[in-house]
């Protein structure tokens, strides 16, 4: 069993990290100014989204084939499923927002335009209604997701600092991972393969190309 | 897991970083720091000075939906890379309004008249544009275009504007007051046919070498002068542009030519209440054909934004402050009215009623 994320993972959730909360400030930023600043921010948004789910559709690919590592066997079962639906839902939302932004903008009749050479085809027919419903979820959505990477950051930093269990160090790079203490028995009830958040993945999987 | 309760300087440390992350996002959307225009402030002050009428436009509420086709002369193809202005004939959807909130306030106002075009090019690209049919606009800055509408918020008692707030306005704002002359004298079209209508706006045009030329352009119409008589507005038909719109469609299709002006150095770029001077450069860029209208229930036009800043390559924004502030308040206004049922237009409730009888 690994003690730590694939490396394509670690390095795709780093950089994913700061892209989507670089994302979620020059979304709210772009909507609360009709200055200058405006223009170049929806020039930004766009683009930026779509990388982020491209980037985030190769890390789903590289995370259903490499796993994850287990969560400490000690973790109350309450915890483990939370983290297993946290993350379910951080997955969700880094594939979903992008997909629900170019869906409304294509509703909305609004080209999807990338770089000057770059426009998206839309991926709805023309709809105000769908347009006005899209565009009411994104901007929930994006609220909903700027809390849940703040919780998972406390969590996460909560488990590194405090609990100390091994738990931060499996997204980390440090040459020399903290081994986690082996439990001594394995909690009665709990499968033997711990992936919590990881329902599909089969552990003797090859690396997907 | 330890049970031990973790020391106070790590709690604080943990919680530094969610509480940073907090304060930096609410800085960004400008919840906390000095308050901000964003659209959703240029659309309240729109409401509150020109009434709200939920499932319209919140500006330019009454208007109808146009086709045709837009014939590129080729002569702007030295000016821009656009491929929308290389000679061909490319589609047209558009729509004529004229200003305010109200989608069923008379005609004989002297408000703008406006028409609003999307041209459909190669490769689906698409250059949009809303223009008015006076050279200049009132305002400079979203800032300014904010304070003339707070201004314009008609008092209960009175049903009018405060005339000392308006008073205080137009002292600080005597571009304001140079416009409000200008449109005073003006001839207003007794027709959306004999209207020449302004980008209002300096745009860029990028040519194929990447520099960059400033430029605002214009419509002008092949139909024959007329104006309305401002002094006899209370005997004009309520829908007087509309209706005569469509009768001249009836009897043919309507042109405009598209004039391209180019800057001097020196022109301002970033302030549309300025004119340019008279002698600039001018070039023909192709030949506006309208063939149909259609009312708003059927038309095309209704579900768009025409926003000036959906631009082709080859066409990019210029410095003016006016353009950002306009797509925002447009995107903002659009937002709102798709959650809410769109009603009738002018032209469609006369038609639906006509049917009727």
């Amino acid at each position: 069993m690994p003690d730590r994320f694939h490396p394509a993972i670690r390095l795709l959730h780093w950089t994913m990290a700061l892209l989507i909360v670089a994302m979620l400030f020059v979304g709210v930023a772009m909507i609360s100014t009709a200055g200058p600043a405006y223009a170049s921010l929806i020039a930004v948004h766009r683009p930026l989204g779509i990388a982020i789910l491209l980037l985030a559709a190769i890390r789903l690919a590289v995370r259903l084939a490499t796993g994850a590592p287990p969560l400490p066997a000690d973790l109350p079962r309450v915890q483990q499923r939370a983290a297993r639906g946290a993350h379910i839902l951080l997955y969700l939302a880094m594939i979903g927002l992008p997909l629900i932004g170019w869906a409304m903008l294509s509703a909305g009749g609004y080209p999807v335009r990338l770089t000057a050479a770059l426009t998206l085809p839309p991926i709805l027919p023309q709809d105000a209604l769908a347009y006005g419903l899209l565009r009411q979820a994104h901007g929930l959505i994006a609220f909903a997701f700027f809390a849940l990477i703040l919780g998972h950051l406390t969590i996460a930093l909560i488990h590194g600092f405090v609990h100390r269990d091994g738990v931060f160090e499996t997204m980390g790079f440090a040459r020399t991972p903290v081994r986690r203490p082996e439990p001594q028995v394995p909690e009665p009830g709990v499968p033997e393969a711990q992936e919590p958040d990881e329902p599909d993945a089969e552990p003797d999987e090859t690396p997907a190309s | 897991m330890t049970s031990s309760r973790p020391p106070l300087s790590i709690v604080a440390a943990i919680a530094a970083a969610p509480v940073l992350l907090l304060a930096g996002f609410a800085w960004a959307g400008g919840w906390i720091g000095p308050p901000r225009i964003g659209g959703a402030t240029i659309v309240d002050a729109l409401e509150r000075s020109g009434g709200r009428y939920a499932g319209y436009r919140r500006a330019h509420a009454k208007g109808i939906c146009i086709t045709g086709r837009f014939d590129a002369s080729g002569a702007a193809t030295g000016l821009s890379r656009a491929r929308l202005l290389a000679r061909g004939s490319y589609p047209v959807i558009g729509r004529l309004s004229t200003g305010g909130g109200d989608p069923f306030a008379t005609d004989g106002r002297n408000v703008f008249h406006a028409m609003a075009l999307q041209l459909t090019g190669p490769d689906r690209e698409i250059w949009r544009m809303a223009m008015d049919h006076t050279p200049i606009f009132p305002v400079a800055t979203p800032e300014a275009f904010v304070a003339l509408q707070r201004a314009s918020r008609p008092v209960p008692a009175t049903g009018k504007p405060d005339p000392a707030a308006m008073k205080a306005y137009l002292a600080r704002h005597p571009e304001t007051k140079a416009y409000q002359d200008y449109i005073a004298a003006a001839p207003l079209p007794d027709s959306f046919a004999n209207g020449t209508y302004y980008s209002i706006n300096a745009f860029r045009l990028i040519d194929r070498a990447g520099a960059s030329h400033a430029v605002r352009w214009a419509f002008e119409p092949e139909a024959a002068p007329g104006a309305l008589d401002k002094a006899k507005f209370a005997e004009l038909p309520t829908d007087h542009l509309f209706t005569d719109i469509g009768a001249r469609l009836a009897k043919g299709p309507l042109r405009w030519r598209m004039t391209v002006t180019v800057a001097a150095p020196g022109d301002a770029t970033n302030d549309a209440t300025i004119l340019w001077p008279a002698n600039r450069q001018r070039v023909e860029a192709g030949t506006l054909t309208i063939t149909a209208a259609q009312p708003e229930e059927n038309g095309a036009c209704r579900d768009i934004t025409f926003d000036p800043t959906i631009l082709p390559d080859g066409v990019a924004l210029s410095d003016d402050p006016l353009l950002p502030a306009r797509s925002a308040a447009y995107s903002s206004s659009f937002r709102r009215r798709a959650l809410e049922t769109p009603g009738p237009s002018a032209v469609g409730k006369t038609l639906a009623a006509k049917e009727e009888r």
